[in-house]
């Protein structure tokens, strides 16, 4: 029994680096405490204010695109105030899918969600309602016997069994409006694995756990004649005449306890301990197997509620979604109509503006133009719609269609307050030196102002051996500056490869946010932003001077 | 069980064709009754030689510590403690280790040491046991194990190529035991007996307090069909759920009436497993118990080699001689300073130490913890290791054997005592000289440091001259310079430091002329006190 809603053959696949935090063993726990992440966030708050002294001294590769791509605004809005909904959206985010079909198959099934949100909403409530066997067993005692672990696992099973019926009985009333793969795959699992017959089956097993008419257990010699491969056996059926006198015909040796033997009771118990052991073991082991289910169902469902939260809010300001179109990772494919930033927009009141970008055949694109002209904004669209599409969701325009990339990379300008120890280009190189360890073909790289720390002609030099490079290496390039002697280098070469987008100002010095092919030119705009700020402090002359 | 009967034994020998065909001495060997590996012929008591005097002074109870560490049981103190006086037998223990040098010879026999400990820690379980038919399993598995532990050695030993007369006496008896009727039977029983407990299976039925044993009738596996049911849930891995049940030795009381009650469905086999134990109480051969006990010197002595063989330390098999009091030892050092050294990584320092008559006396003298005890230390043991038959500490040696050793080592000072202390010293080293013979071993070590010089100067002159005329080899660490030039006997030995740093101690105790200015001049160096530096710094 598998969800398998996240993935045609395989359980959510979250990289293991987002696997292996405390939040994330909070999250799968069996416990399914509903404050267990909350908890695990404090302590974990209240260890970081104990030792002040604590840097991330280099933040990983998740770290840095949360922060350039601003995701946490994205995650909010999918999480709409339910931590487990925003760990689960991180975790969907950034464990990027590179297989379009694999993507084709969470579109379809989000689709679904979209279409049925009631009936996908009943069966995670099932799913939280199975979750809580494990709290109404009660907790175990780490030096439990096995009789005691049967007992709570069958009382754990018989509240299971209850819920998975009601599930099955949901898929066969409700089940066929679903259109997916996904949501027929299971349904028609949940009608065929749980129908009555097995359902009555579990239930026989759980009532002869109890074993009223006691244990048969075979062994063997182990070392000094002690009893060792203790096996349960299943009975035979006793005869009328045993029923009736309450004694079993053996055709054995028997002996009975003085029925205050306490001692020897608590003996006997251990024999029967032995036996038991391998029993209580599989029925403690099936109960976590089901309380799994439970969880991978929570788990998976919780990313598609997370997708129909932001889809609701973006729907209600007017903001368009689309389901993209992935391509190979060998196709370089990049085309999008009405991209925007959805974070950005997630910020803001009104709408945002989009813009098109025809990139198709291209690995580079060099994006120039006026400061504030919409260059971060589009640079930061394009990487959230490429994580977006790879996670199987809808992205912020009317139209994309892109290749998949086995990697996205961000490589930003940082501001000063994080390179107290060393020098800016040492920062930058050392950031761009992890990133380089990372970076694989068919990879996306997104540069902002990356190595204007230095002189335009040492940071131009350096960008374009690395540009350089990575485009040899078959992996993309989106990089914005406002270096000429870079950009301008590219343009000499005439490689058609290339796209040159730049942010555009009106005559009146008025930005627009649209971006629009062109080749870069040789002076930026920021003499704009400086005449604007610095208005009141300048000589008129000055301004004068600068037109 | 004794030593089983000669005749036996040499029929088993006039069979071996392999014997023909070893060489000369291992013939003439092979006829005299094999009895000890440590002795050729014959052993005194052992367990009553005690300690030597001297082993405290040479910190050989140390190195002794270490040889013995997890070894309690062997009881290895007196083999380390009782010397040899004469070269051939010396040999006899220098074969020994040869053969057991060689990875083929070693490995059998250090499996079989293994087998025999375990063998008694059965044993022990036996007596700590209560239940009759535990005590049958434990002993009938002890048996097991140390049948099994002669056959291998007997089969293992017989394909090698043993140069050791011991080893090849031992190999012979060994093969003539593990081809007796008895010891065949003692084996075929115990297997048979094993694989029948082995193969039975019963089966228990638990109701309330009511218990019935009996034969199993194939009834399927419970938990096999509950794992069926639940089987189409498996997610993955899952922890286990497996209770850790006490698994000591001892059975409670309810356990051990469901034994008895097994035992009386299977009757027969229970009632031969009762009947072998009583009848093989005493099937350890006393002759194989003292081999594996013997056998631990060597083992113990040779881990200790190789553990220092590891850092690059090297040993040797000394020449030794009752007659000849030459000693030529090369790169040798203090074994027990070493494995203190080795341990926390540290370098240990070697010594030569050469002594050609007319020489007898090394004198030692220089600077303070430079190593002139551990020079001392050095001399002693090697004579206690050479007169043990172990090879010793160095890469070539010759080593006299002497008929005593006698040390003296400064004791402890204390200020209050101070002249009675001279007065007892005084007398110890009295009765070391009424004692010594031409032929003894003497360290004297710092004897009269805690008195004044001209003490030291002359009644330690008068002692380093009466052992001059003794003639007996001997160490003398003192800080009087002058005694190293007593006499043409005398050896002047000095220890040494780094001339650019004299906090630094070499360690290294080299033969030349004493001269106590030199470390003073070093020291003086570092503090900027010699006479040239003191003439450039202070203004004229």
């Amino acid at each position: 029994m598998k969800v398998f809603l996240l993935h045609r053959d395989r359980d959510f696949w979250i990289k293991p680096e987002l696997q292996s935090d405390p939040v994330f063993r909070a999250m799968v726990d069996k416990s399914a405490n509903p404050f267990a992440i909350e908890n695990v966030k404090r302590n974990l708050e209240r260890e970081r204010e104990k030792h002040p002294d604590w840097v991330d001294s280099s933040p990983s590769s998740d770290d840095t695109l949360t922060q350039d791509l601003e995701l946490t605004t994205v995650w909010r809005w999918m999480a709409a105030g339910d931590d487990f909904l925003y760990e689960t959206a991180k975790r969907g985010l950034l464990s990027s899918l590179t297989d379009p079909s694999e993507i084709l198959y969470r579109q379809q099934v989000l689709a679904d969600c979209l279409a049925h949100a009631e009936i996908v909403g009943e069966i995670y409530g099932l799913a939280l309602e199975g979750l809580q066997a494990e709290r109404e067993a009660g907790s175990l005692w780490s030096g439990a016997r096995p009789d005691m672990i049967l007992h709570r696992s069958v009382q754990k099973l018989t509240l299971h069994v209850g819920v998975l019926r009601r599930l099955r009985q949901l898929a066969e009333k409700q089940g066929d409006v679903f259109q997916s793969e996904g949501f027929r795959r299971f349904v028609a699992m949940l009608r065929e694995e749980l129908d009555d017959e097995y359902l009555a089956e579990v239930e026989q097993h759980l009532g002869e756990l109890e074993f009223k008419q006691g244990v048969l257990e075979t062994a063997q010699f182990g070392k000094g004649l002690k009893g060792r491969h203790y096996v349960v056996r299943r009975q035979r059926e006793l005869g009328w005449r045993e029923r009736f006198t309450g004694r079993r015909r053996s055709s054995g040796y028997s002996f009975d306890l003085h029925p205050r033997d306490e001692a020897g009771f608590r003996a006997l118990e251990d024999v029967r301990a032995h036996g038991i052991n391998g029993v209580a073991n599989a029925v403690a082991q099936s109960a976590d197997h089901v309380q799994s289910f439970f969880t991978m169902l929570k788990l998976e469902l919780a990313f598609y509620l997370g997708c129909l939260n932001l889809h609701e809010h973006l729907a209600a300001k007017g903001e368009p979604v689309c389901f993209p179109e992935p391509r190979t990772s060998g196709d370089l494919e990049l085309t999008a109509a009405g991209l925007y930033d959805v974070s950005l927009t997630l910020h803001l009141e009104e709408r945002t503006v989009g813009n098109d970008v025809h990139a198709e055949d291209k690995d580079l694109i060099v994006i120039t133009g006026a400061n504030q002209g919409g260059k971060s904004t589009l640079l930061r669209g394009l990487g959230l719609a490429q994580l977006m599409m790879q996670a199987g969701m809808f992205v912020g325009a009317e139209s994309f269609t892109a290749n998949v990339c086995t990697g996205l990379f961000t490589h930003y300008k940082r501001e000063e307050d994080v390179t107290m120890e060393s020098g800016k280009l040492d920062e930058e190189l050392r950031r761009m030196s992890a990133i380089a360890a990372e970076l694989v073909p068919h990879a996306l790289l997104l540069c902002n102002e990356s190595f204007a720390s230095t002189n335009e002609r040492e940071g131009s030099e350096i960008a374009r051996q690395i540009v350089r490079a990575l485009l040899d290496k078959r992996i993309k390039v989106a990089y914005v500056t406002h270096m000429y002697d870079l950009a301008h280098g590219f343009y000499e070469q005439k490689q058609v490869t290339t796209l040159f987008l730049r942010a555009e100002r009106q005559d009146d010095g008025t930005r627009t946010f649209r971006l629009h092919e062109a080749p870069p030119l040789p002076t930026s705009y920021g003499e704009d932003s400086y005449r604007r700020i610095f208005a009141d402090r300048l000589p008129d002359e000055a301004i004068a001077e600068s037109r | 069980m004794a030593t089983p009967d000669t005749q036996g034994l040499s029929a088993a020998y006039s069979q071996d064709g392999a014997a023909a065909e070893t060489s000369s001495v291992q013939t003439a060997a092979s006829e005299a009754p094999f009895y000890s590996i440590l002795f050729e012929s014959g052993t005194p008591n052992l367990d009553t030689v005690p300690e030597p005097g001297y082993f405290g002074d040479l910190n050989l109870d140390q190195v002794l510590e270490a040889l013995a560490a997890g070894r309690d049981h062997y009881s290895l103190e007196p083999f380390f403690y009782l010397v040899l006086h004469d070269a051939e037998a010396v040999g006899y223990r220098h074969e020994v280790f040869r053969d057991l040098e060689r990875e083929e010879v070693r490995e059998p026999v250090e499996r079989f040491a293994q087998a025999m400990t375990r063998m008694r820690e059965h044993l022990a379980q036996v007596d700590k046991l209560r239940h009759r038919l535990q005590k049958q399993a434990w002993l009938l598995d002890a048996i097991e194990i140390y049948c099994r532990a002669v056959e291998s050695l007997a089969s293992e030993l017989a394909e090698l190529d043993l140069r050791a007369r011991a080893l090849d006496r031992w190999r012979r008896y060994l093969r003539a035991y593990a081809a007796s009727e008895r010891f065949a039977a003692l084996v075929s029983e115990a297997r048979e007996l094993q694989n029948a407990l082995g193969s039975l299976e019963y089966a228990v039925h638990i109701h309330g307090g009511h218990v019935s044993v009996e034969r199993p009738q194939g009834e399927p596996d419970y938990g096999v069909e509950v794992e069926a049911t639940f089987a189409k849930f498996q997610q993955g891995g899952v922890r286990s759920y497996l209770v850790r049940l006490n698994d000591y030795p001892e059975m409670d009381h309810i356990a051990g009436r469901i034994l008895d009650l097994v035992a009386k469905l299977h009757r027969d086999v229970f009632g031969r497993l009762a009947n072998y134990c009583d009848r093989s109480r005493g099937y350890l051969d006393e002759v194989v118990g003292r081999f594996d006990r013997e056998a631990q010197f060597y083992l113990s002595y040779l881990e200790l080699v190789d553990r220092f063989r590891a850092k690059g330390l090297q040993f040797t098999y000394p020449e030794v001689s009752d007659g000849s009091k030459a000693i030529d030892v090369a790169e040798t050092f203090d074994l027990a300073l070493a494995d203190k050294l080795v341990p926390a990584g540290q370098k240990v320092v070697s010594n030569d130490l050469r002594l050609e008559p007319p020489e007898r006396v090394f004198v030692v003298t220089g600077p303070n913890n430079g190593g002139k005890t551990t020079f001392a230390r050095t001399f002693g043991q090697l004579h206690h290791l050479a007169s043990l038959g172990v090879p010793v500490p160095g890469t070539r040696a010759r080593l006299f054997l002497p008929d005593q050793i006698f040390t003296h080592f400064e004791r402890e000072e204390d200020i209050e005592t101070l002249r009675g202390k001279f007065e007892d010293e005084l007398v110890r080293v009295h009765e070391i000289l009424d004692q010594a013979t031409p032929n003894s071993v003497i360290v004297m070590n710092e004897s009269f440091n805690s008195t004044t010089l001209d003490d030291a100067r002359t009644v330690g002159g008068g002692v380093l001259q009466q052992i001059l005329d003794l003639g007996a080899p001997a160490v003398y660490v003192t800080f009087v310079d002058e005694l190293a030039s007593l006499s043409e006997a005398t050896v002047s030995m000095v220890s040494q430091i780094v001339p650019d740093n004299p906090a630094e101690r070499t360690f290294k105790v080299l033969r030349m002329p004493a001269n106590g200015l030199a470390y003073a001049w070093a020291i003086a160096e570092k503090y900027g006190l010699t006479y040239d530096r003191l003439m450039e710094t202070i203004p004229s």
